[in-house]
């Protein structure tokens, strides 16, 4: 199988690459959206702010495509940290104060910790335990309270419930796994998750009908 | 909940780890990949690498070795020593690193921070501080691997750091470095009061009790160790035992086994 993780100049992705190569797939580090079209699967990672995100997405016509792939040929995506609130319909970081836009594949927004009535230590990092919602295949095998390795300021508030899929606990409850059909996104970092991480890995890869 | 993090520090020069005492004294105590392997291996929650060589030599920090590290290493993986720019931050980022640990150039350059914060974000920048007390008790920040000092207090410079964009702060005390007598326990306690940001004990830790400690005692997010998982029969896992039964969340192993 062939899977592509997308190359936008936001962070490191050889944690990522090391993890799906780990796990025996062909991965290709897309550096321009048209080598999309040959992945059955696509990962979106990255850190840094939503609004450089954004800017370097549709700078390169990363958007479309990602929207193309998706919507219209149902190729799963993930996206990983700020990959998973680019999903969002707009986020506040790095804008001064006004939402920019984002690819608004999962419908709701991103925004600052404590503007959701954080008060404990930000970022939020280190491990936490999610409470899935439902039986999502994305989390096949993993069992509720299971840890994984976060580290961010901002969260993702999806406009509807049905498309949060797990949940974790930081003084409030934060949005920790969104999805909606093809898309999906986890707030914290497989790739980082030790054993746990790998499994959530092989499910997108293996448990999720394309 | 978020749990609390027990941190394997790697401290690493001429190829080998090494530990000392009161950052001088080194002792050899083995090579760097098969260690990470057995850490990534006994799934603890995170490894700092320290390149003592690089932070002395005022050598660069070696990007090659960091990716081959990197390469066995499925847990966070914090890498510092020597980092004076930009251009080192991104090869090593590059290299697997994911997040990087300043601390001497940041004194000379304190907009590094900003600079580093804005382009990889907070979450990828860890402030470390080293720190001496003085006989008055007032306690001073050290760079250059403890030997200059800068005449900054620490809960002043882990505020200016965190104003600038820090993610986390690592709070080290020299003079408990490699003694395991216990965290200096005041000194972490005055960061954690400093800052809003998580805070990452280090420095002393000698039994499970210390650790206990500098979380509950003085609020840390996280303790970081190294004489007594190299020095002693004590590991991280026996640590957050030890910890969950004195009532501190940890994160168990993951319980359904491999993927």
């Amino acid at each position: 199988m062939k899977v592509a993780i997308v190359d936008y100049g936001m962070g490191n992705l050889g944690s990522v690459r090391r993890a799906l190569t780990e796990l025996g797939v062909d991965v290709i580090v897309a550096e321009r959206p048209d080598q999309l079209a040959a992945a059955a699967r696509i990962v979106l990672p990255g850190v840094g702010s939503f609004t450089d995100g954004m800017a370097h997405l549709d700078a390169r016509g990363w958007s479309d495509a990602l929207r193309e792939r998706t919507l219209t040929h149902g190729i799963p995506l993930l996206g990983i940290c700020l990959g998973m609130q680019l999903l969002a319909g707009a986020g506040s970081e790095g804008g001064n104060g006004t939402m920019t836009p984002g690819l608004a594949l999962i419908p709701g927004d991103v925004v600052r910790l404590d503007a959701l009535g954080c008060t404990l230590r930000i970022p939020h990092v280190g491990w936490n335990a999610i409470v899935p919602h439902g039986t999502p295949p994305l989390l096949a095998g993993i069992p509720p309270q299971t840890d994984f390795y976060f580290v961010h300021s901002y969260a993702f508030r999806p406009a509807s419930a049905s498309h949060i899929l797990a949940t974790t606990d930081y003084g409030v409850p934060l949005t920790a796994v969104v999805g909606d059909g093809p898309v999906m996104g986890t707030q914290f970092h497989p790739e980082k998750s030790s054993r746990a991480g790998f499994r959530l890995l092989k499910n997108f890869l293996e448990g999720i009908p394309c | 909940m978020l749990k609390v993090r027990v941190i394997p520090t790697l401290l690493w020069k001429n190829f080998g780890l090494v530990k000392g005492v009161g950052f001088d004294s080194w002792r050899r105590v083995g090579p760097v990949l098969p260690a990470i392997k057995v850490y990534n291996t006994r799934d603890v929650d995170e490894l700092i690498l320290v390149d003592i060589t690089a932070t002395r030599e005022a050598a660069e920090p070696d990007a090659e070795s960091v990716h081959d590290f990197a390469d066995e290493c499925f847990v966070p993986f914090t890498v510092g020593g020597g980092i004076a720019g930009i251009e080192q931050i991104q090869r090593l980022l590059r290299a697997g690193a994911d997040k990087i640990s300043l601390n001497s150039a940041a004194y000379a350059n304190p907009r590094l921070v900003d600079d580093a914060a804005r382009r990889y974000g907070a979450q990828c920048i860890v402030a470390s501080i080293d720190a001496r007390r003085h006989a008055d008790g007032n306690y001073e920040c050290f760079s250059h691997a403890g030997t200059q000092a800068t005449g900054r207090r620490p809960d002043d410079w882990a505020r200016e750091l965190a104003d600038r964009g820090a993610g986390e702060i690592l709070i080290t005390s020299i003079d408990r470095d490699g003694t395991m007598t216990g965290y200096d326990l005041a000194l972490v306690e005055c960061v954690t009061r400093a800052v809003n940001l998580p805070v990452i004990a280090s420095g002393g830790a000698g039994n499970y009790e210390h650790m206990r400690q500098a979380i509950q005692d003085a609020g840390a997010s996280a303790v970081a160790a190294a004489s007594i998982f190299h020095f002693t029969e004590q590991t991280p896992a026996e640590a957050k035992k030890a910890l969950a039964a004195a009532g501190i969340p940890v994160r168990p192993g993951y319980a359904a086994g491999p993927a």
